[in-house]
């Protein structure tokens, strides 16, 4: 009697440090490892396994053995016939003599003869077969009885729930993979159509021929100096890729006008953006300012722009952003009535408009990425490879960029809608 | 006082008979250096193994399939086991199980 209020503790003991490890989050195979021991322990089985069952390879695959050997399987194959017993019989221990009239039990019969396994336990649960408990004879070398199978069966049932739950994990992994895959697929389609559009605006005006491309660049470049996320540069660069999109329904005269428009081809013109808002707004963009780049890039901080002559923080960021690589690359472009304007005017020109057209912190970091580019601390030449070598290394350019860098404020000097205290710039030696 | 600082390797004994110290508590952690310990002398030839209780307090299921362990690569090397100092409640736990089936108690 005392004896087996001992042996009893002892499996309680176990039976809770099973219940206690499978709710840690160690990993699968020491869980699994741990499991094989603790079921062992309890009851002094001599050897045993813990399968996990493929149900894509209808096998069952070691993975914890104690004291199996060299020669036993590590890989066990069901049959149908096999399943659908395991299933209906549920998660009970099976006496391996007394199965033998199961295919899995006569294909394995010399494994588990010569290993003297005893006990079968399939691990069923929500009537998936999920694994497989392989016990050997005990210590005591007594045939195994009813409560001891029903402790075998209690930490079966631990051990069958930690493989159902990794399976349901690697899973779900699985579809997130495949998921992503198909987001990246998504997102790579969506920017090829993005650029081609980018192309077919461009083909519209003969004298600004790759603009909205070099915009999207431009939008990209400001977007990475402001140290945004990737998704949030891929963003930017589309809003400048699709910026002009309204001008597809300009005619095509007004656009390529070799003079300065008049006021009703300009009035015609002005309506760009809000044509391109109208274009933008119904497609699902994986990124949410696209459209509103499009209604706003031609709006200044001072309210002097249009459509709507917002104000500072009335314009919404996306559309400053652009709007600075829209003003940068038509001053950096020959148009057919005017020819560009060297770098260090335009350097000149974006400091003194900063707070004016343009929002401060934008300015400068625009400006950094060039300065960056022209010192060699960073090695892209992305400017270089918009602008020509040559544009880009005028003589002096790298003390006027210091310069306007020194004077530049981060924010805003005119704060038309919310004062706030302006902070100091950076100081850039 | 956490097990494994309590785990002694095992001692330099008579040629061939090796003894191996559990520590106060016997789990996975000592469990497992026991084990390995032990396979290491069976490796170099030791015929008899002796495994010193004197400091054990509490062996948990893990400490019992790690001592199975022990048993069965001693069969396999044809060595004995021998189990020494054990206190009542162990003794007891190993005589239920049925280890003392397999093991010599000193």
């Amino acid at each position: 009697m005392i004896e087996d209020r001992t042996k009893l503790i002892h499996a309680f003991g176990a039976l809770a440090e099973l219940g206690s490890e499978v709710a840690n989050k160690n990993s699968f195979q020491e869980t699994i490892r741990t499991s094989l021991h603790l079921i062992s322990g309890a009851l002094a089985i001599m050897r045993g396994g813990v399968a996990r069952y493929s149900r894509y390879g209808h096998e069952l695959n070691m993975l914890a053995v104690r004291g199996l050997g060299d020669d036993f399987p590590l890989s066990l194959s069901l049959c149908l016939e096999d399943e659908r017993q395991f299933i209906a019989n549920g998660l009970n221990a099976i006496e391996t003599s007394q199965a033998k009239v199961l295919p899995f039990f006569q294909v394995y019969d010399r494994s588990l003869e010569s290993r003297k396994i005893e006990l079968f336990v399939p691990l069923v649960v929500r009537d998936e077969i999920v694994g497989a408990l392989f016990l050997g004879e005990k210590a005591t070398s007594l045939p195994y009885t009813t409560y001891e199978k029903e402790i075998i069966c209690a930490m079966g049932r631990h051990i069958g729930v930690a493989i159902a739950q990794r399976n349901l994990m690697a899973e779900i992994e699985r579809h997130a993979e495949e998921n992503r895959k198909l987001v990246d697929d998504m997102r790579t389609t969506y920017n090829d159509t993005v650029k081609a559009f980018a192309t077919a605006i461009d083909c519209k005006d003969k004298y600004t021929e790759g603009h909205s491309v070099r915009v999207g660049k431009y939008s990209e470049i400001i977007a990475t100096e402001l140290e945004w996320g990737p998704q949030e540069v891929e963003g930017a660069a589309v809003a400048g890729y699709l910026h002009d999109v309204g001008k597809l329904t300009v005619e095509r005269k007004i656009i390529n006008a070799p003079y300065r428009i008049n006021a009703k081809e300009s009035a015609e013109l002005n309506k760009h953006p809000g044509v391109g808002y109208e274009i933008l707004l119904p497609i699902h963009h994986p990124y949410t300012n696209v459209p509103l780049a499009a209604k706003y890039h031609h709006e200044r901080l001072d309210g002097r722009g249009y459509p709507d002559g917002l104000y500072d923080r009335e314009i919404p960021y996306i559309a400053k952003l652009v709007n600075l690589a829209d003003s940068f690359d038509a001053m950096t472009t020959d148009r057919p009535y005017k020819a560009r304007r060297p770098a260090a005017d335009v350097v000149d020109d974006l400091r003194r408009n900063a707070g004016k057209q343009f929002a401060p912190e934008l300015v400068t970091a625009f400006l950094r990425g060039m300065l960056k580019e022209l010192t060699g601390d960073n090695k892209e030449k992305r400017f270089r490879k918009l602008l020509g070598r040559e544009y880009m290394e005028a003589e002096g350019i790298v003390p006027i960029l210091r310069t306007a860098l020194n004077e530049m404020t981060p924010t805003s000097p005119l704060t038309y809608i919310n004062s706030e205290p302006q902070a100091e710039g950076p100081t850039i030696l | 006082m956490i097990a494994e600082n309590h785990y002694e390797p095992a001692a330099p004994a008579a040629e061939n008979i090796a003894v191996v110290t559990a520590g106060d508590y016997l789990n996975k952690l000592t469990g497992e250096r026991i084990e390995r310990e032990c396979k290491d002398r069976l490796e170099q030839g030791c015929r008899e193994l002796v495994v010193d209780f004197s400091q054990t307090e509490v062996i948990n299921s893990i400490g019992i399939s790690i001592l199975l362990g022990v048993i069965d690569s001693a069969k396999n090397s044809g060595a004995k086991v021998v189990f020494s100092e054990l206190n009542d409640d162990s003794a007891q736990l190993f005589e239920s199980l049925g280890l003392t089936n397999h093991v010599t108690i000193a």
